[in-house]
């Protein structure tokens, strides 16, 4: 302990000063316990153990590892293990149940809808958003227009395979460029536009040519989109009746897709997702509210 | 200033030199008997009976909550304290918990000061029992300080062994009733005692029997001194009206030996009752001499007030010459007015008041709380979705909580909008009738509702009310919410 040698006694208190004075005012000396300091060396010496023990140095290229090994990354992987042994019989029914079974059992879907809602968030939500909302070009998977189908078995294999992807049993149908490859003139293409405004009920100008889009619908455009303009699902073509547009219902942007063309990829997963996985995912997309 | 000076006490003999480390002086307090002692031996008794034993109460919560009557189910969330029975989200009871013992810590304060020091704090409970047992072992003060300036014989050692052995018990004991709280009592027992508990429950009885050693057998006072902040605060806290352990200096000074006030008090000069016998700092756990006056090492445990009033009466002398006083009373009795206690007063009044409004709160909430609960939230992404038909639909998030040990099945409706179509993700749905969504016991599950609504003529944000009615009985709860259509 430091040598005192200033020991003047305050005259109020009758304690011993430390010497120090400050504006004419002197500290008093009230000592700690000892223990107390030995305390704070304890915890000095505690820290430099914990230096050798623990990874804590920077070094030039990397770092003192510790004599233990430990790591963090082994802590990580430790309880992602134990995760797994947790949700370990959940996840067995749910790679054995199927989607029908997963639908009826209360546990079973709500484990399923966590698991997708997971997968969905990593592999899905870069297009169609975090919530499945969709965006011009990318399905809104909320509702329940589907273009290829939306039973749970039609959204599974959407899913497992993709649409014009790299994929063996990928579905393909894609509406042609009509202006582009010079298939139609532009003014059939306006008056096709109109027509198809015209049968989903929305307003159409006074001076449209009704007559030429109806009959250039049913000359070129019925082959995918049916008679009725009620879509096809085996091909992709979208029901032009009801009131969901994938790429909105302007007419400018129908006649871009009649001039140019449409064919938007969804990717197959098949290949990079396991099968617990999409089955999840199915169940999760469909219970957004679309299945039909 | 200094109370020294003004009853004329010398002022202690300074050291020349003066370390700014002070090394530890033990305390080796004396036994004593009186009022006090016997009021501080029962507080002991309640309180370690309480803390040991609640544990092993049983209360009877049906077949899917456990039995214990007071629990901390760390697993389960759950906290249990006989027909209380707390989840997290009801973590506010225990805020207001922590109100009110702050609270009755500021009353008890500008009542009698440091009372709670002196005779309910933990760590003068348990080191007030340490005592106990070290004065069992190795003898009274007395005894105790001659054998320990003595050389180590065997009986010593047998005594300074039989002495710490009996404290890791105790402090061992402690920290297995501590366990006791966060699991089936005599479940954790029988495991424990054939070393099949978990690794968590034995670390716990490890750290918590060497702190209650450490802190009860070797720290002691240098906790109250050094290491609580309760003194410090508590001297902010305080005021002239507040009982405090006061020597009565008006009537002590001026103390001299018994032989010469004697002396004086036959030739009838003035003599203090205070015969300088230092029973009342041989008797402090903290060490201090409260003739000094008041001091924030004095944990107003009063069993220098039994051991003042013993010598009182041995020689004669109204007792009390050390007792419960106020600052003012000192200073009435000297102008020689009536003391005077004033309990009641705006302080006290305020603290009472704070008191009794947050525990009638808690009360009416506890008895009032509800089983069932529903809490909603709007999905955001998207906010809306249009059908192919053209009718709008919002999606939510819904959870619902059972608080009763039984599965329960609720009926989910929604009002504010008429015609609307309610569907819930994973709900059973009979013909006609709203979706019903079973929950487990003690359980709380989330589920999609689906609202469509075909009207277009609403506005763009309408309010809306989730209800759930339990399908078996009548209780129902409800939450509020917005329905959302393109603006
Ligand atoms: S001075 Fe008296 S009341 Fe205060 S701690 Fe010591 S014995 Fe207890
Ligand atoms: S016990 Fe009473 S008489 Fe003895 S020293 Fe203390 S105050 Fe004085």
């Amino acid at each position: 302990m430091a040598e005192q040698t200033h020991h003047e006694i305050d005259k109020v208190t009758g304690t011993a000063t430390t010497g120090h004075e400050w504006d004419g005012l002197r500290e008093l000396n009230t000592p700690l316990p000892r223990w107390w300091l030995w305390m704070f060396y304890a915890t000095i010496v505690w820290s430099v153990g914990y230096w050798v023990v623990y990874p804590s140095w920077p070094l030039l290229s990397s770092f003192s590892s510790g004599t233990f090994g430990w790591h963090s990354r082994d802590a990580v992987v430790r309880d992602l293990a134990a995760l797994k042994a947790v949700r370990g019989p959940m996840m067995e029914k749910l790679s054995s149940a199927s989607v029908e079974l997963i639908k009826a059992d209360p546990m079973l879907l709500d484990f399923a809808r966590a698991q997708g809602r997971t997968a969905f968030g990593d592999n899905c939500a870069p297009c169609h958003g975090p919530g499945g909302g969709g965006g011009k070009g990318y399905p809104n998977l909320n509702d329940d227009d589907w273009l290829w189908g939306g039973t749970l078995a039609d959204i599974g294999t959407t899913i497992r395979h993709g649409i014009r992807a790299n994929d063996q049993q990928t579905r393909l149908g894609s509406m042609p460029a009509f202006g582009r490859d010079g298939m139609l003139k532009r003014e059939e293409i306006e008056a096709s536009a109109d027509y198809v405004r015209s049968i989903a009920s929305l307003p159409v100008d006074g001076k449209a040519d009704l007559a030429l889009g109806k009959k250039v619908f049913a000359a070129t455009c019925a082959a995918c989109h049916g008679e009725d303009g009620k879509g096809k699902r085996d091909m992709g073509a979208p029901n032009l009746t009801d009131q969901i547009w994938l790429y909105g219902s302007d007419k400018a942007v129908i006649v871009d897709g009649l001039w140019n063309g449409r064919g938007g990829v969804m990717p197959a997963w098949g290949a990079r997702l396991d099968d617990t996985t999409i089955k999840a995912l199915t169940v999760y997309v469909g219970t957004l509210g679309g299945e039909r | 200033m200094r109370e020294a000076e003004v009853h004329g006490t010398e002022l202690p003999e300074l050291e020349p030199d003066v370390p700014l480390y002070e090394a530890r002086r033990k305390v080796y307090p004396q036994s004593v008997r009186g009022t006090f002692r016997r009021i501080k031996w029962a507080v002991l008794l309640i309180t370690l009976g309480v803390y040991y034993l609640l544990p092993f109460v049983r209360w009877d919560r049906g077949p899917n909550a456990p039995d214990q009557a007071v629990l901390v189910d760390l697993p389960n969330t759950r906290f249990y304290f006989f027909f209380i029975e707390l989840w997290p989200q009801e973590v506010y009871y225990f805020t207001g918990l922590l109100i009110i013992a702050a609270v009755t810590l500021f009353l008890m304060n500008a009542v009698a000061g440091r009372v709670w020091c002196g005779y309910l704090c933990p760590q003068t409970v348990w080191t007030d029992l340490f005592q106990a047992i070290e004065r069992l072992t190795e003898g009274d003060r007395r005894e105790h300080l001659l054998r320990e300036r003595g050389p180590w014989t065997a009986e010593r050692v047998a005594r300074a062994g039989a002495k710490h052995f009996l404290w890791l018990m105790v402090a061992w004991w402690t920290g297995g009733a501590w366990v006791l709280y966060f699991a089936d009592a005599p479940t954790l027992v029988r495991d424990l005692a054939t070393l099949q508990a978990p690794f968590i429950a034995y670390a716990w009885i490890g750290i918590l029997t060497v702190t209650t050693y450490f802190l009860a057998g070797h720290l002691r006072e240098q906790v109250c001194l050094y290491m609580c902040p309760w003194p410090r605060i508590q001297a902010a806290l305080t005021d002239e009206h507040a009982l405090n352990v006061t020597y009565r200096y008006d009537r002590g000074e001026t103390r001299c030996s018994l032989k010469k006030s004697e002396l004086l008090r036959a030739k009838g000069e003035p003599t203090g009752d205070c015969v300088d016998c230092m029973q009342c700092v041989h008797v402090c756990p903290t060490g201090i001499d409260i003739r000094q006056g008041p001091n924030l090492g004095c944990i107003q445990c009063g069993l220098c007030i039994d051991a003042c009033d013993a010598v009182m009466t041995k020689i004669g002398r109204p007792r009390r010459l050390i007792s419960y006083d106020t600052d003012i009373n000192i200073k009435r009795r000297q102008r020689g007015e009536a003391p005077e206690y004033r309990i009641v007063r705006p302080r006290t009044v305020l603290y009472a008041a704070v008191i009794a409004v947050v525990a009638l709160t808690m009360l009416y909430a506890l008895v009032t709380r509800v089983t069932e609960s529903i809490s909603v939230i709007h999905e955001r992404n998207p906010m809306l979705v249009r059908l192919s038909d053209g009718a709008i639909r919002n999606a939510y998030v819904a959870r619902i909580i059972n608080k009763k040990p039984q599965p329960r099945e609720f009926a989910l409706s929604v009002t504010g909008l008429a015609g609307t179509f309610v569907d819930v993700v994973g709900a059973t749905r009979r013909p006609g009738a709203s979706p019903v969504i079973e929950v487990g016991p003690d359980q709380t599950r989330e589920v999609r509702v689906l609202v469509t609504d075909y009207d277009d003529s609403r506005e763009h944000s309408t309010p809306i009310r989730f209800h759930i009615l339990d399908v078996a009985g009548t209780e129902r709860a409800q939450t509020s919410d917005h329905f959302w259509r393109p603006q």
